[in-house]
This record gives structure tokens, C-alpha cells and sequence, in this order.
């Protein structure tokens, strides 16, 4: 066994020593989690000592939370415990909060692939949001609404993309400009049509897609069973980008225009249309993710109500190595910790603490662990926040 | 602009010494455009504002800038005339309206917010000047200024009997420590593992604002149980800034004022007559040169972030000890000031007096806009303030361009 092999052994050993003692399983004995617990931060120093340094911490790591949150629930009773692992309804929510943030992160995908850093997601998100929910009020119909609010996110793209491209304008700080541009403009609207009042409540929505029969099988039917129409366009769009990406020749161009721009050139590519498009499709997609949350997830909207998640969605792309099955499991791992925190709030009633709140940071403090712990491992595109001029 | 100025601008498109990176052109756009690219830009975003407010609501544009400028009190500065000081036994008048009790005139009293705004929005914007001078985008200044404040309520309400000079130092060194310790956290990671600064920055301001909710909310450990609503405890008398000008119970200017410009002071010294300046600005310029000329890049990254955040910090404490006096769950969510020093820093392009002035022209913005001081009939306060966003977002668009305005200027003259 190689030791990378074992190293995800340890990982998993480390899950399966949580695991156990939660639903269905509910071990009662504490001593079990802590030996599994033990096995995986021993295997974790084991493989530390003899060279494989990174899967060996991650072992170790795993061991040590595994160990933790088995033996701390081997302590509370189980009624407590089937309330809150419930699995069917965390993979469900997982589900509900990654979408925004898979349709955002590939949107960031391919403007980063082109070369073009896209730090104004979170605001074509925002303005796909609200662009979204206006569109849907004033036409009476989702599917215009979320038309309008691609053109709308695109339309912020393309602000961005005339700054970095034409410009050749700093791209971090455009992309700022367009964050606070969204703010300023869906917040103008937003209280310039709705005021005080807000958002209407009979929005037309984003409909679920129901399965029928499927719906039955097994917890299968409960999670994916009636799930939002952008839930599975969200996991459509992994798989269609990655072919897209990696085996078209439209792929193939808009990576060597992220990588070696002349080389590109040089061979005819045009480099400019190539940028434009790409951080346009990305406009276009986050306003996708944004349009979810208004008119799919909340049915409501309200100023800065993104919330940071363009931002996670970049962490996503950066930790899933500008690759979309990476980038859409980093977003499931975050989405994981946004459905987490509402059930461990649950978890802590008893503490006579608003822990609640304090676990609205965890999504956060994952990414920021996240981004400290991959970056330098994995590689951007090589020309990626750098100006392209023609000779 | 001399000729001499801009003969070090390259004109030939291959030549290597040709500006390529931002920071590049920033430099030279630096040393070429003094203060005129900073004033087209600030009126190329004016006027694009004023064209939102004809297109929404069909009012004629100047009409309500003229109602932000009377509203920041700037028209204070054409006030002259003969105005009673009103102090107790005393018939001395003064050039210009001082009174904030005055009848006559609002202007003091505006003016005298506007300040306490641009005192918060100098250092903010020192925040972000710092590290952008090290080629580090702070974006994080948020989280730090809500640390700083976090602590300084803390240590203010807090500490009751302690003589108020020292309460007052230990509040604003620990909120300026909070902020450096905050800021200090991405800088680290950008020296360690290269995270990139701007991702960590937004990520810890928003485990910065949900930390800081959890303690103020209702049933948080650190909440005013007295008052039902999820508030800090207030500041005791003792750990108040001093107020010079105006009514202490209503929001005075406080001396916090003078610590601001002092920051501008520290800052140009810090950067210009400091080897920690020196390594900052090297590292700006081109770290990879700097590593070669023997300047440890790492270090320099921390220590940039941590200044950057020490002033951000600073504000926070000011706020709080000069005129906040505690801190509600509704000001963490809400606030932006550490946003605005973003602009404010673009806009000054990272100088101490380009910052100073920058921070006048934001916190003369937000006032001017405030539901205080903005008529409703004239124009809606809460549009208002989404029209500084807007104008904001377009400044920080424009700085961009403005250095490219510049560069082209400078080329066709050489041509």
C-alpha cells in the first residue's frame, strides 16, 4: 500500500469514528469512537515520521475531530441525536446551499481559465439576485426573471471585461469596483421600486422537480426527490463544463489564452473575444447562482444578501485546483458546513448561548482553513491576472 | 506637470522598461498626475451619479448635491459673518458659526458629523493605503475596524475607576492591536502559504461580524441585559474621549480628530523615514527584486498587514470611545466604513494627504446622505446612501482606468 493510500485510510478512519457513534448506527460505548479515533492519528504520525508529511497531518487532523465529535456524541442521548443527524435532510440542504455557490465557482472557472482574476462574482451574484427577483415580479414568470438576470450579471461582466481587457485595468481592484457597483445598484433599485416594504411574497419561483415514483425509494427519494430545477441544472453544469473545458477545442483555446496568451496569438486564437466571452459566461452563471437564492431558495430579496458567497465560490475554485468536479466538491464541502450550522446550534440548545450565531461563521472559518491549506499546492493558470496587449 | 516629470515615461511599445503591470503604471501615473487624475475621476463618478438621479427620480442633479453639501455642513466654510461663541459670560463672536446651538445656523453641527466621519474614514483608508504600498489588497479593513471597536467596548464598559487617561490609552491600544491581530492572521498567510490576502481578509471579517454578533445579541455572553435589545454595555464616563467642539451628549467632535491626523503623520513617516518603510514600499514595488536585494519578502507581507490592520483597529476604538459609546448587533451588521477606506485610499492614491482628503470627500458623502441630515422631500436618504455606494464603486472603477488616462496622456506628449 502506498502511503498517499494509506493517509486516505486515515482520513476515513477518522470520519468512521464520528460516524459510528451518530444515527443509524448511535454506538453508546465511548471507547469505541476513541480506539477508531486513535488507530487514525496513529496511522496519521506513523506516516508523519516516515516521510508523507501532508496526508500524514491530514490523518491526524481527521483522527482528532473524529475522535472528538464520536465521543462527544457517544455523551448525548440519542433522541437528541436523531433530531439532529438527520442524514437525508443534511445532504438536502447541502444541496440547497452549494448550488449558488457550484454555479458561481464555475463561472469563476472559466473567466480564471481565460486569464481574467474575477473577484466581482459576488456582485454579479448580487445583481443576478435581485435583476432575478425583479424580473420575476414585473413579468409574472421565473423564466424571464432569470433570463433578465443573466443578461443583468452579464451586463456587470462585461463592465469588468472592458476595464481588464481593454483597459488593462488592475483586474482585483475592477472586480472590487463591480462588488460595490452591485451593492450600490441593487440596493438603489431595490429601494427605489420596493422600499420599505420589500419584496413581494407571491413571486413566481423557480419550480422543484418532482420525481414521482422515485420519490419513494429509500432515502434516495428524500434527498433528491423534489429537488429546485437549479439543483440539478447546478450539477448538469459540472459535467457539461468539464467536457466543455477539457475536450472541445473551445476548451482547449480559452485555456491556452489563460495560459500563454501570445502562444495563442500567435496561432490565430483572438485573445480579446476569447477574454471577453469568458468573463461574460461568468457574469452570466454567478447571476445564475444569485437569481437561485432570490427566486429559487428565499423567494425574497434584501440588500447584500449574497453575503460573502462569491467569495466562498473563489475559495471553492482556487481549492478545487480551477478544475469543476474540484471546485464543485470544495462547494459541497462548504454547503455541508452552511447545513451544519443551523443543526449544531440545534445540537447546543442547552448551552443557554445564541451558539446559533456563532456557527454562522463556520462556513467561513472552513474556507479560510481551506485556502491556508491548499494554496501553493495548487496551480493557477499562468497568466492569469496579467493584461494581454497585442504587438 | 513639468516635461522633465514625465521623460522617464517609455514611449516605445516593445521597449522593455515599458509599463506593463499595475503597479507599474500606477507609479508612473504617481509621480506624472498629482492631483488632477484624482479630481476627473471624482467628477467623471459625480457626474454619472447625477445622471441616476435624473434618469429615477426626474430631479435636476445638482439641486441634490447642493442639499449632500449643505448637508455635510460644508457650506460652513462660506458662512462668514459675525457669530456668537456662546460661551457662558461672554459676548466674543467668531467669524464663523461655532455654536452648535446656533438657530441661525446648522452648518457647525453638520460639519462637526462630517469630521467625526472623516476621522473614522482617515485611518480606514490608512488601512488600506498601508498594505496596497506593500502590493497587498487589504479588503479585510471591515473586520479589523469591528474588532477594534469590539475590544475598546469591552475594555471601556469595563474597568470603572481606573483613571481615565489610562483607560483610554488601554482601549485604543488593545482595539489597535485587535485589528493588527486580525489583519495580521492574512498577512501571515500570505507570507506562509501564499494564501491570497484578499480571500482570507473577507472571510475573517465575516467570522469577525458573526463573533461580534454572537456576543452582542440577545442571550449573548457580553450583552446589556438591562436594555432588552441586543447591545453592548455602554462606556464608562471615564473612558470617553475628550470632546472639543460641540455638545459631548450629542455627538461632539472629539479628539479622536487630532489622533486621526496624527496617523496621517505617522503614516507618511512610517513609509518614508523607516527601514520597515523602506522593505514595505520595495516589496510594493517589485518583490521579486526586493527578495533579490536581500529585504525578507515574508516578513514584510505580515508586518504590512499588521500595521494596516493597527490602523484599522485604531478607528474602530475611536468610534466607540469617542462618540459610539457601545456597540449594537444592528451597527456590526451594517456598517461599511472599512469598505469606504478602500475608495478612500484609491482615491488619495495611498498619500497621507490624498488620504486626508479622500476621507473628506467620503465622510462629507456619507453625511451629507445621512437620514439625518438629507431633506426626504429632496431626495430619499436610503437611496442616498446606495448613490455613495454607486459613486464609490465608480471611483474605485475609475482609479483603475485613470492611471491608464494618464499613461496615454503622458505618450501622446512624447510623441
Amino acid at each position: 500500500m502506498t502511503p498517499r493510500r494509506l493517509g486516505w485510510l486515515g482520513i476515513a478512519l477518522g470520519c468512521l469514528a464520528a460516524f459510528v457513534a451518530l444515527p443509524p448506527f448511535t454506538v453508546r460505548q465511548a471507547v469505541i469512537p476513541i480506539v477508531i479515533g486513535i488507530a487514525a492519528i496513529a496511522l496519521g504520525v506513523y506516516l508523519v515520521t516516515t516521510g508523507e508529511r501532508r496526508f500524514g497531518w491530514y490523518a491526524v487532523a481527521a483522527g482528532a475531530i473524529g475522535l472528538a465529535l464520536g465521543w462527544g456524541a457517544t455523551r448525548s442521548s440519542t433522541s437528541n441525536l436523531e433530531e439532529v443527524v438527520v442524514w437525508t435532510a443534511l445532504f438536502g440542504a447541502t444541496l440547497r446551499y452549494a448550488t449558488p455557490l457550484v454555479f458561481a465557482s464555475i463561472g469563476g472557472m472559466f473567466s480564471e481559465r481565460s486569464g481574467v482574476v474575477n473577484i466581482g462574482l459576488e456582485g454579479m451574484m448580487l445583481t443576478g439576485a435581485f435583476f432575478g427577483i425583479w424580473g420575476a415580479d414585473k413579468t409574472g414568470s421565473w423564466a424571464l426573471g432569470l433570463l433578465i438576470a443573466i443578461f443583468a450579471g452579464g451586463a456587470m461582466a462585461l463592465i469588468h471585461a472592458f476595464f481588464a481587457i481593454h483597459l488593462r485595468a488592475d483586474q482585483i481592484i475592477g472586480g472590487t469596483a463591480i462588488n460595490f457597483l452591485a451593492l450600490g445598484i441593487s440596493g438603489y433599485l431595490f429601494i427605489d421600486v420596493y422600499g420599505q416594504e420589500g419584496t413581494p411574497s407571491d413571486i413566481s419561483a423557480i419550480p422543484n422537480i418532482s420525481l414521482g415514483p422515485l420519490k419513494d425509494v429509500p432515502f434516495f427519494g428524500d434527498i433528491f426527490g423534489e429537488l429546485n430545477l437549479m439543483i440539478w441544472l447546478a450539477i448538469a453544469l459540472v459535467f457539461v463544463s468539464w467536457v466543455v473545458m477539457f475536450k472541445t477545442s473551445i476548451g482547449l483555446r480559452l485555456r491556452s489564452v489563460g495560459e500563454h496568451p501570445r502562444a495563442a496569438d500567435t496561432v490565430g486564437i483572438n485573445v480579446f473575444r476569447t477574454r471577453y466571452a469568458a468573463v461574460v459566461l461568468s457574469g452570466m452563471l454567478a447571476a445564475m447562482g444569485g437569481a437561485y437564492l432570490s427566486i429559487g431558495f428565499l423567494g425574497s430579496f434584501n440588500e447584500n444578501m449574497t453575503a460573502g458567497r462569491g467569495f466562498i465560490a473563489l475559495a471553492a475554485l482556487i481549492f478545487g485546483n480551477w478544475r469543476p468536479f474540484g471546485a464543485a466538491a470544495a462547494c459541497l464541502l462548504f454547503g455541508f458546513s452552511s447545513a451544519l450550522a443551523p443543526r449544531l446550534a440545534e445540537y447546543s440548545k442547552s448551552a443557554d448561548l445564541p451558539l446559533d450565531v456563532l456557527f454562522q461563521a463556520l462556513p467561513y472559518v472552513l474556507t479560510l482553513i481551506a485556502v491556508a491549506g491548499v494554496i501553493g499546492r495548487s496551480v493557477p493558470p499562468a497568466a492569469v491576472g496579467r493584461p494581454y496587449r497585442k504587438q | 506637470m513639468t516635461d522633465e516629470e514625465t521623460s522617464d515615461v517609455p514611449s516605445e511599445p516593445n521597449s522593455p522598461a515599458e509599463p506593463s503591470g499595475f503597479i507599474d503604471r500606477y507609479t508612473l501615473s504617481q509621480r506624472a498626475a498629482g492631483l488632477i487624475a484624482p479630481v476627473i475621476t471624482a467628477g467623471i463618478a459625480f457626474l454619472l451619479g447625477g445622471v441616476v438621479i435624473l434618469a429615477s427620480t426626474g430631479k435636476a442633479p445638482w439641486g441634490v448635491y447642493a442639499e449632500i453639501f449643505k448637508g455635510a455642513g460644508l457650506s460652513w466654510f462660506f458662512e462668514v459673518g459675525n457669530y456668537r461663541i456662546g460661551l457662558p459670560w461672554s459676548d466674543a463672536t467668531v467669524w464663523f458659526p461655532w455654536n452648535v446651538n446656533d438657530i441661525e445656523s446648522q452648518a457647525a453641527t453638520n460639519l462637526q458629523q462630517t469630521l467625526i466621519t472623516t476621522t473614522t474614514l482617515m485611518l480606514t483608508g490608512l488601512a488600506v493605503a498601508f498594505a496596497f504600498r506593500c502590493g497587498l489588497f487589504n479588503i479585510g479593513g471591515q473586520g479589523q475596524y469591528l474588532s477594534g471597536a469590539i475590544l475598546a467596548v469591552i475594555i471601556g464598559s469595563n474597568l470603572d475607576g481606573l483613571s481615565p487617561f489610562l483607560h483610554v490609552t488601554l482601549a485604543l491600544v488593545l482595539g489597535t492591536l485587535a485589528g493588527a491581530l486580525i489583519a495580521g492572521i492574512a498577512g501571515y498567510l500570505k507570507a506562509t502559504v501564499g494564501a491570497h490576502e484578499v480571500i482570507s481578509t473577507i472571510m475573517l471579517n465575516w467570522i469577525v461580524i458573526w463573533v461580534g454578533v454572537f456576543l452582542f445579541t440577545l442571550g449573548g455572553p457580553l450583552q446589556n441585559e438591562a436594555t432588552g435589545s441586543p447591545i453592548s454595555h455602554d462606556v464608562v464616563e471615564g473612558a470617553k474621549l475628550p470632546v472639543f467642539w460641540g455638545d459631548p451628549l450629542l455627538q461632539g467632535l472629539h479628539i479622536g480628530f487630532f489622533i486621526a491626523l496624527a496617523a496621517l503623520v505617522v503614516y507618511w513617516a512610517i513609509l518614508n523615514r523607516t527601514t520597515l518603510g523602506y522593505g514595505v514600499r520595495a516589496v510594493g514595488f517589485n518583490p521579486e527584486a526586493a527578495r533579490y536585494g536581500g529585504i525578507n519578502v515574508s516578513r514584510n507581507y505580515f508586518l504590512a498587514m499588521a500595521v494596516s490592520g493597527a490602523f484599522a483597529g485604531l478607528a474602530g476604538a475611536i468610534d466607540i470611545l469617542g462618540w459610539q459609546f457601545r456597540i449594537s448587533q444592528g451597527d456590526i451588521l451594517t456598517s461599511s466604513v472599512g469598505f469606504v477606506g478602500i475608495a478612500v485610499a484609491l482615491l488619495g492614491r495611498n498619500t497621507a494627504i490624498g488620504v486626508g482628503l479622500g476621507a473628506l470627500l467620503f465622510g462629507s458623502l456619507l453625511t451629507g446622505t445621512s437620514t439625518r441630515n438629507l431633506d426626504p422631500e429632496i431626495f430619499k436618504p436610503e437611496l442616498a446612501s446606495n448613490l455613495t455606494l454607486l459613486i464609490q464603486g465608480l471611483i474605485v472603477l475609475f482609479v483603475g482606468a485613470d492611471v491608464l488616462v494618464v499613461w496615454l496622456i503622458a505618450k501622446a506628449r512624447r510623441k
